[in-house]
Formats: structure tokens, C-alpha cells, sequence
């Protein structure tokens, strides 16, 4: 097996579907540039020819209702939003028609339709460009979404998203595209809707959502080695949501905290603690905490933005006070190591 | 203007006429029998522009894929005839399109080339642009038509659409209803150019006006419209002016409402039906009154022969409430 980055494993996963599957074919604004989409959707247009892989007017609302059109009609497009604050203009499409239309036709419709939409944190990217916006999503029947931390899960949950004949959203963190780890050559599904145990533990279970599983994992090596231990339970797909693994996992440590890169208000982070707390409660020794974004609109100057976003320390602190331990003085250890790696402008 | 520059064959005069018949017999039932209160979904009428749907699909000779808004009763049966699943499923029942599901807003026939309704406006629009790419790429042969009102006009994903059709080089038909109305609000009071298609065409679209209130025009306009779009690669824009009899949703009549003014609406569209001149365009065929006759009584045996079958049909069981939220593999 050989090394291969989150970006990588995104590419790949297109390549080796478009190889297989004349129908696939991936669009958005952007996708053929120079740029490519963080190098996610580099050389596929060499490759496959530009009615495989094409640029888009900046009409998401419309270039999702042809996708939307194209997957009806028996092609399977895979739709790329840079950043999902962009696909907001496109939840005209995927909210009142892509979700729907299988449930009202009585299944005649399928709609093998994907779409990527890029979250999270960059430099300064304030208010428009850094949302994630899970919860607008995994509150609507009939969407699929999923959101990969791994580079072998994002390989494998891509490819059964691009076979899967239902519309699936997949959110990607771009921070977690510099993410590597063996990953297989061949294409290979992991199921959607099948959660994943990252690392076992018998203390407390985080719940992270993305880029946050990275987080959890620094917070429990820190953790570690005052001799708490972490379970992180990565749901990986959040609709259809994998219950089961999240609540047998609480129900061994009695204690949960929903790691989420969002807001915290009405965000995912709700849906889970609701529903940890419905079928955890007799076990629970402490109710659920949730662990989010500020509760306001995100900030660009950098001092800020540390405020604004959770991370491994918050995890850190919210532990310890879960576990009634005395505030650990974590001066030595390196925080922030992305948020300084990450040069922008974009 | 009027594009049938010559009179039709006489078969396809006959084909339109029962056509329109159809459309506006079986809205005649659901006027009637809608008080009954067992077809429980807000219908958009089409009564009185069922010329416009009814010309543009026998033009295209069943080869597009057609998409239409929530006034789609006349769009559906002009593709597809289909008169079981119609009223099956506007009653609700699982032999409907939509086994109860869709309702009137929602029908959708894919194996007959009518792919679906929808209820928001000018959200089918870009659905065709995304068809047609599909029927390029798979090399069915087939193009896509798509219905809507001049209200859809405002909103700018029909401006997207249009633009994304002729970048792609997209034979799309852009099928604009052109009642006039965005429910009781006047096209005045929402655009600001005096002529839709000259807002259109620098998009890179052919466009045509329409104004004679005949399916034989209609027919003869989606025929060329659909042949150059085809053969030069690039979408059309069909303005067809048309007239709803009734109010914008329910069966009723919307004199009172002070925004139309009956006595113009006679005079300048009911006098001249379309039904009605194409019925008196088959007595110029050589075809007898008995005959035409024979014709209505046959279509209206079977929308009463569909409408019983419908009753007769199940309603669905409470556990199709959560079945076929996502499409299973087979």
C-alpha cells in the first residue's frame, strides 16, 4: 500500500469511478481550472474531455437543477461547490426538488446525484467563507450526507456515494486535505450510514464531526497521559446516522461529548445530544456537552478566529471538567498547527 | 403571429382536436366533482391554455423529454394521454403517478416522456437544461421541452437556465406560458422589458411570439422551433400568449377579484377558444358532426372508464408513509 493524501483519495475516487462508469461525469465552477479545487480534480479533464469535466456560469441554482436533470436521465454527475457557503444558492434545487422527487413519484425517479461542497477554516475567511451548515442539510428526508475525516474513509464513502442511486451531499474540511495514510489502490465502498470507532477508549466518548476528529485525537494524546482515555466515535456519515455505534459506545463510558464544527444552536450537535440522551439515559453519569463554534458570525482577524473556533484545548477543558480534573497547564503543547501551516489567500 | 402557414393534414387536425378535448373534458370532471372533496390537492387549472401544451407536444412527436410547472394537468395528458394515472393519482390512490405521494403538482410519467411537475416556480427549468445534456451525452436522439408561466420569467434561474442551455449548446425548447399573470399580478407590474423575447435572444436563443391563440399555429411552431434547435445546436424560446379561464389555483372563476375584466377575457380569448375553433376546423375537413361526436364520446367513456378505475383502485396502506424515501437497488 502506498501513502496518499485526503485530496488524493477525492481524485482518485473520481478517476477510478469515471474509468468504470461512462455515465460519471464532474462540474461545478471552477473544476477544470488551474486551481482545480484544492488539486482534488486535477488532470481529470486531460483524462476524460471537457464534457466529462466542465466549468459552470456562477448559477448554482440553476447548474444543480442539470444536475438534477442529468441524473433523472440516466447520467451521474458529481456537482463541486467550493465552498458551501456558495451552495446555499442551491438549496432552491436540492431542498425542494432533489430531495423529493423519488418520494413523489412512487420511486420513478432516481437521482444518482453527488455533491461536494468544501467547509472550514482558512485565513481570515470571515462571515461568507467558512460556514459548514451540516444540520440545514441532515434535516431533510431524502439527502444523504456525509462528511469523511480519513483519507482511505473519504476514498471509499466517495465511491459509494458516486454508485449510491440517491442524492448525497458530502462535506469535505479542507484542512483535512493535507491528511495522509495508507490507502488501497483499487477502488473499494465503504457503506454509507456506518459509523467508525477512530480510537477506542473507556473514559469519555467524543463524537467528532471532521476536521474536530482531529482535534479529539490531539486532545487525547494530551489526555493520555494523565491517564484519561478518549473513545472518538467518528459517525462519518450523518444522515442516514449510524446510532447504533454512537450509542453502544456511550453506553460503555457513560459519558459523551459532541465535538462539532459548526454552530452549536439547532446545529448537529443538537440532533446527536437529543439523541444520545433518549437512549443513553440511564447510563449516563453526566449529561451530553456539546462543543461548537461561537454562537456569532465567524470573524476574520486571527485573534478572533482562535476564539471563535473550538479545538483540541477546548476539548481538553471540557473534559476535565466533565471528569471533575483539575485544569492540566497545557502550555507545552502545540495547538493551532494548521492554522499556522495554512498560507491563503483562498 | 400564427406560424401554421398552411392548413394541417387532416390527421393531425384530428390528433390536436382530441387532444385538446381530452385536456379540457377531464378538467371539466375535476370542476365538477372537485366540491366532493376527495381529490384533496390544490390544482392549478390549465383550462383555457391547454393549446399551448397540447400544440408543443404533438410537434415533438413524443421525442422530448417534457417538464412542466404546478399548472401541469394539460401538459401531462398532452405527453402522455395517460387518463388512469391522472386521476388515480389526484385521488390519492397507489395506481397514481405518484402512488398518492405527488398530487396534482407532482405528476410525473418518465416511461412517456413526461418527467415531472413541480409546485415552485421556475424550478423545472433547469432540470430540462440538465435532460437535454443527458440525452446528448447518452445519444438518445431525444431533446427536452419545458413549460412554465411568465411569472417563472421573473425569477433568475429561468435567466440561468437560458444562458447555461446556449453555452452547452443545448437544444432545449424554453416553453413560456404566457398568461399574463403571476397569480393576480400583471406582467407590467413585474418586468420591465415590453417583450420577453428580445430579453432572451441576446442569451443566444431563437425566439418566436406567438399570439394566435391556435394549437394548429402552436403545432407548427414547436415543429420548426424543435427542427432548428436540433439542427444548429442551440435552445429556443417560445413566447405563447394563452388565457387561464380560471382562477390561478381551485376551479372557480375570479371575476370578483377586480383584476381582470370579464367582458375583455370573453371577447378577446373565450370567443375564440381553442377547442372550439379546432372543432369547427374538422366540419372544414369533410368530418360530420356524428363523427366528431363519436370522437368526444370516446374520450369521454374513458376518462369516466379511468375515474372509475381509480375509485376502485387502493389507497396506500400506512406503511407507505415511510417507504421509498431513497431509491433502493433493485
Amino acid at each position: 500500500m502506498r501513502k496518499l493524501d485526503y485530496a488524493g483519495a477525492i481524485r482518485e475516487a473520481m478517476t477510478q469511478e469515471m474509468e468504470r462508469d461512462s455515465r460519471v461525469f464532474v462540474y461545478g465552477i471552477g473544476v477544470p481550472t488551474w486551481s482545480s479545487i484544492f488539486g482534488t480534480t486535477k488532470g481529470i479533464r486531460e483524462k476524460f474531455g471537457k464534457e466529462r469535466c466542465f466549468d459552470t456560469p456562477i448559477s448554482e441554482d440553476c447548474m444543480t437543477g442539470f444536475g438534477l436533470g442529468a441524473a433523472i436521465r440516466g447520467l451521474r454527475p458529481i456537482h463541486v461547490h467550493i465552498r458551501v457557503d456558495f451552495m446555499i444558492l442551491a438549496t432552491n434545487q436540492l431542498i425542494n426538488m432533489v430531495s423529493n422527487y423519488t418520494y413523489s413519484t412512487g420511486g420513478k425517479l432516481k437521482v444518482p446525484l453527488v455533491v461536494r461542497a468544501v467547509i472550514g477554516r482558512g485565513w481570515g475567511q470571515g462571515a461568507q467563507h467558512s460556514k459548514s451548515l451540516f444540520s440545514n442539510f441532515t434535516h431533510i428526508p431524502g439527502l444523504k450526507v456525509i462528511a469523511p475525516t480519513t483519507p482511505s474513509d473519504m476514498k471509499g464513502m466517495l465511491t459509494a456515494a458516486i454508485r449510491d442511486d440517491n442524492p448525497v451531499i458530502c462535506f469535505e474540511h479542507r484542512w483535512l486535505y493535507w491528511g495522509e495514510e495508507d490507502v488501497p489502490e483499487e477502488p473499494y465502498e465503504i457503506p454509507l450510514g456506518v459509523g467508525r470507532i477512530l480510537r477506542p477508549g473507556k473514559d469519555v466518548t467524543i463524537v467528532g464531526l471532521s476536521w474536530m476528529n482531529v482535534e479529539a485525537r490531539l486532545a487525547a494524546d494530551i489526555l493520555a497521559k494523565r491517564g484519561v482515555s478518549l473513545e472518538i466515535v467518528d459517525p462519518r456519515t450523518l444522515s442516514p446516522l449510524d446510532e447504533g455505534l454512537i450509542v453502544e459506545s456511550v453506553n460503555r463510558t457513560g459519558r459523551c461529548i459532541v465535538a462539532d464544527c459548526d454552530w452549536v444552536d439547532s446545529g448537529f450537535s443538537a440532533e446527536l445530544s437529543a439523541r444520545i440522551h433518549e437512549k443513553c439515559f440511564g447510563t449516563l453519569k453526566a449529561p451530553v456537552k456539546r462543543i461548537g463554534f461561537a454562537q456569532v458570525p465567524a470573524p476574520v482577524v486571527r485573534e478572533l478566529e482562535n476564539e471563535f473556533y473550538p479545538n483540541a484545548r477546548t476539548i481538553v477543558r471540557e473534559v476535565e471538567d466533565m471528569l471533575g480534573l483539575q485544569a492540566a497547564n497545557l502550555d507545552g503543547e502545540d495547538f493551532f498547527s494548521h492554522e499556522r501551516r495554512f498560507r491563503g489567500p483562498f | 403571429m400564427n406560424f401554421a402557414r398552411e392548413p394541417l393534414p387532416k390527421a393531425t387536425a384530428i390528433q390536436l382536436f382530441k387532444s385538446l378535448y381530452l385536456a379540457r373534458r377531464s378538467e371539466e370532471y375535476i370542476v365538477k366533482h372537485y366540491p366532493e372533496n376527495l381529490m384533496r390537492t390544490p390544482m392549478h387549472m390549465s383550462m383555457g391554455q391547454e393549446f399551448v401544451c397540447v400544440g408543443v407536444c404533438a410537434g415533438l412527436e413524443g421525442k422530448a423529454d417534457v417538464f412542466a410547472s404546478y399548472r401541469s394537468h394539460a401538459a401531462f395528458l398532452a405527453q402522455t394521454h395517460d387518463t388512469d394515472r391522472f386521476f388515480s393519482e389526484l385521488y390519492g390512490r397507489t395506481s397514481g403517478t405518484g402512488e398518492g405521494k405527488g398530487g396534482s403538482m407532482h405528476l410525473a410519467a418518465p416511461d412517456k416522456g413526461h418527467i415531472l411537475s413541480s409546485g415552485v416556480v421556475a424550478t423545472q427549468i433547469p432540470v430540462a437544461v440538465g435532460a437535454a445534456f443527458a440525452n446528448r451525452q447518452l445519444k438518445t436522439g431525444r431533446t427536452a421541452a419545458v413549460f412554465f408561466g411568465d411569472g417563472a420569467c421573473d425569477a433568475g434561474v429561468f435567466w440561468e437556465s437560458v444562458n447555461a442551455a446556449a453555452l452547452f449548446k443545448l437544444p432545449v425548447l424554453f416553453v413560456c406560458e404566457d398568461n399574463g399573470y403571476a397569480v393576480d399580478t400583471p406582467r407590467e407590474a413585474r418586468q420591465m422589458s415590453k417583450s420577453l423575447s428580445d430579453a432572451v435572444k441576446p442569451f443566444g436563443a431563437d425566439t418566436y411570439d406567438d399570439d394566435s391563440g391556435d394549437v394548429e399555429s402552436v403545432y407548427a411552431l414547436a415543429k420548426e422551433a424543435a427542427a432548428k434547435a436540433h439542427r444548429d445546436g442551440r435552445p429556443a424560446f417560445l413566447n405563447v400568449k394563452c388565457c387561464r379561464y380560471l382562477e390561478h389555483v381551485g376551479i372557480g372563476t375570479d371575476w370578483n377579484w377586480g383584476y381582470r375584466d370579464q367582458k375583455t377575457v370573453e371577447r378577446e380569448w373565450i370567443d375564440r377558444d381553442a377547442l372550439k375553433v379546432q372543432r369547427a376546423r374538422l366540419a372544414s375537413h369533410q368530418i360530420g358532426e356524428s363523427a366528431i361526436v363519436a370522437m368526444e364520446d370516446e374520450i369521454d367513456r374513458a376518462i369516466q372508464a379511468s375515474v372509475k378505475r381509480a375509485s376502485q383502485a387502493p389507497i396506500p396502506a400506512p406503511d407507505r408513509l415511510h417507504a421509498g424515501v431513497f431509491h433502493e437497488k433493485a
